[in-house]
């Protein structure tokens, strides 16, 4: 993976003086609260319901051991020891001490970690594909492009105070596993017809209040073009993105207002003052960061390990964890292991500080020493041999990281929700674990077959419920808690956003009406097909109507006509 | 008199900022004495009045206004200033690197409204040189803010080459 250089240090070392000097100033009142806000969040610091907040980047999701260990050591001196996985594929710290603050990322840059950019309007954490490296489907390990995007947008002078947060996620992959269109510019790497590197751009996705998908603005841009042309996407939204509504801020809705092809064709009279200037990117660069994701020191094996074979014949509980959470790896006798932090009652992305260092030492043993965050919330070791995975889910077992959900029912994307974040509507862990009692039968998840569900607490969708199949969404009517439901949203190359199915449920009927969801499947589908493929050939009404059947809507309408009523006045 | 940070210096100030009240327009304000820096409306309206009348006059460009509309005349103002009428509206950033890396200006570029000392190391990579500090600010203090990092990765108006380009080939740290 990628180790800093002596400037990368340098910066990151200058970056803990300068906050630490920004709080000093602050505690002896020379910053006021509202001058230090966005300093703080570009730092990652948050002020949320309980106290602060701290996230930590982890670049496009990699982790070193040591660094593993050196945030289990964190969350032990400085917090109740967990952390927090999000969906930018970073680590959150719920109960940090705000004057510690400063002492917490003097730690992370002894160990090349920091928590720049990871909140604020700014350019955030660049995310991939956790398989990078390893995927059979990937045209070129895009962690490179990544950490060339890292650096250009680290400290970026003209593009720290847009007019909203922006993201950006990078997939070289045939199946896109960083759901790249729901981003401000997502980046498909892809080949030219003269054989050249480069990238399909889109602009304008994101969730959130107002979920779209990104549009194509370019077919192809040459990899050495990549910096210039995302100035001139950044620089049109820095002067032009809407700044007098907070709701309306993102770049997707400069992108709607102006019409993709205008809003491209500006983009291109911007990029045409830029192109071929020092900022186009040399061949030896690519090279040089390239070769920071040098393939390990894999041994030539033969595909098939015997024994491995046996064992999944004999043992059906390690069969089961082979089949939802080991993956295919591009190198024979190698495979990629999900280590999933979906245990029933637990938080999901949860992982304690005890899980880290076994999760470091099962890297340092298994997987040459490195692991990586998924934006699914779970940590994956990417290079495992297959005569090693038994050991593995052995040990992953004893820590409770070998829960063999991945890809179903409840191997749910869920943000901190109202327990946690002062923005939520709503609670999210609570609705989490009142789905994993009622589906707490692994057979019967395994006869649902895949199946993406996710939980937002509020409409900023941190928890990107808009691309699952099933979606929960957490509203507020009148201080109580209520639950919009939608259906039909998924990632990958098809991305969908979902539609809502009609008023919202009371937290506990959740639960059923997701059972009721999944029956309707269970009865319609053909032998081959997935939730999502019976949902589309049958439509949302079957589901709709099993949905509410039984169910009296009449004070839920009230309640939301009422809303409407406040929202338009 | 007021005190800016002039290329990392305190020096005494003597421009003044002229903003129109609710009763004036453009076409009618009277232009004070010189030295002022006058809004980019006023420049417009006025333009061959106000060549007229001063040597070098000074403008001031909102956030929301860009420098196209002064292509073509940078070279005749001694002071351009951009506005940054909160701290967190960052549209002056592209006003100013669009003027020194693309209009070639080469005079003052001033900061004025809420500038503060944690957002001039950013503001002078874009090419800022003044920066006329929010009132209750001390310039003295903020001066530390210009020079919190050492090094840089991208290209901007006070760099114009990306570190990889100038530090191409190095030991890990």
């Amino acid at each position: 993976m990628y180790r800093y250089d002596r400037t990368d240090q340098q910066l990151i070392d200058e970056r803990v003086a300068q906050y630490r000097d920004q709080m000093t100033r602050h505690l002896a009142g020379e910053l006021s609260a509202d001058e230090l806000r966005p300093l703080r969040l570009q730092n990652g610091l948050y002020i949320q319901r309980h106290g602060p907040m701290l996230r930590i980047a982890i670049p496009y999701g990699m982790l070193a051991a040591a660094q593993l260990r050196k945030l289990a050591e964190i969350s032990r001196r400085y917090d109740r020891g967990i952390g927090h996985l999000t969906t930018r594929q970073n680590m959150q710290l719920n109960w940090p001490q705000f004057e510690e603050t400063p002492e917490i990322l003097g730690e992370l840059a002894s160990v090349e970690m920091h928590a720049v950019q990871t909140s604020g309007n700014c350019i955030r954490n660049i995310t991939s594909d956790h398989f990078a490296g390893v995927a059979a489907d990937e045209l070129t390990d895009p962690r490179p492009y990544c950490e060339l995007l890292r650096q250009w947008s680290t400290f970026h002078p003209e593009f720290a105070f847009l007019p909203r947060k922006f993201k950006i996620a990078v997939n070289a992959a045939a199946q896109d596993r960083a759901v790249i269109r729901a981003h401000d510019i997502g980046l498909d790497l892809v080949r030219g017809d003269d054989g050249e590197l480069g990238f399909r751009v889109f602009v304008g996705g994101g969730l959130g209040r107002t979920p779209i998908l990104g549009k194509l603005v370019r077919d192809f841009l040459p990899r050495r073009h990549l910096l210039s042309y995302l100035d001139a996407i950044l620089r049109l939204y820095n002067r032009y993105g809407r700044r007098d509504n907070l709701y309306k801020a993102r770049i997707k809705i400069l992108v709607q207002a102006l019409g993709i092809e205008e809003f491209g064709r500006q983009v291109e009279a911007e990029w045409s003052e830029l192109r071929d200037g020092p900022t186009t990117v040399p061949d030896a660069e690519f090279a040089r960061l390239a070769a920071h994701f040098a393939p390990p020191a894999w041994q030539t094996l033969p595909a098939e390990d015997p024994a491995h074979t046996a064992l999944i014949s004999t043992d059906k509980a390690f069969a089961n964890w082979v089949r939802r959470c080991v993956h295919p790896h591009k190198t024979p006798g190698y495979a990629a292991v999900t280590l999933s932090l979906k245990a029933p009652g637990v938080a999901p992305g949860d992982i304690s500080d005890v899980q880290m260092i076994a999760v470091a030492e099962l890297a340092e043993r298994f997987s040459f020493g490195e692991a990586r965050v998924s934006h699914e919330q779970n940590l994956v070791l990417a290079d495992v041999r297959q005569s090693d995975l038994h050991a593995v889910w052995q040990i992953a077992r004893s820590q409770r990281l070998a829960t063999a959900n991945i890809g179903l029912l409840t191997d749910m994307i869920c943000c901190p929700g109202g327990d946690l974040c002062s923005l939520a509507n709503a609670r999210s862990i609570p609705i989490a674990a009142a789905v994993n009692e009622k589906f707490d039968d692994l057979d019967y998840l395994y006869d649902i077959g895949d199946l993406s569900l996710n939980i937002s607490g509020c409409m900023n969708s941190c928890g990107h419920h808009h691309v699952a199949n099933i979606g929960i969404l957490g509203v507020d009517k009148n201080d109580e808690e209520w639950y919009q439901i939608t259906i039909g949203g998924q990632q990958g190359n098809a991305a969908t956003i979902g539609k809502v199915i009609g008023p919202s449920f009371y937290a506990m009927e959740v639960p059923e009406v997701i059972a009721a969801l999944i029956d309707v499947y269970v009865e319609q589908r053909t032998a081959s097909e997935r939730f999502i493929d019976t949902l589309q050939r049958i439509g949302i009404e079957p589901f709709k109507t099993r949905a509410y059947a039984g169910r009296d809507r009449r004070r839920t309408a009230k309640v939301e006509h009422r809303e409407t009523e406040v929202v338009s006045a | 008199m007021p005190r800016i940070i002039s290329n990392h210096c305190i020096v005494e100030d003597h421009w003044q900022v002229l903003t129109l009240a609710a009763d004036e327009t453009p076409a009618t304000v009277t232009l004070p004495a010189a030295p002022v820096l006058l809004p980019l409306a006023v420049w417009l309206a006025r333009r061959d009045e106000i060549i007229a009348r001063y040597p070098q006059p000074g403008v001031w460009l909102d956030s929301d206004e860009g420098p196209e509309a002064l292509a073509g005349d940078t070279d005749r103002f001694a002071v351009i200033a951009v506005n940054f009428p909160k701290f967190t509206d960052g549209r002056s950033y592209s006003s100013a690197r669009l003027l020194r890396e693309r209009y070639r200006y080469s005079g003052e570029i001033r900061a004025i409204g809420d500038v503060l000392q944690d957002q001039l190391f950013y503001m002078r990579r874009c090419g800022i040189n003044a920066y006329a500090l929010r009132a209750d600010k001390d310039p003295e203090k903020a001066l530390a803010g210009l020079t919190v990092f050492s090094d840089s990765y991208q290209a901007a108006a006070d760099q114009p080459l990306p570190a990889f380009r100038r530090h191409a080939t190095q030991e890990p740290a």
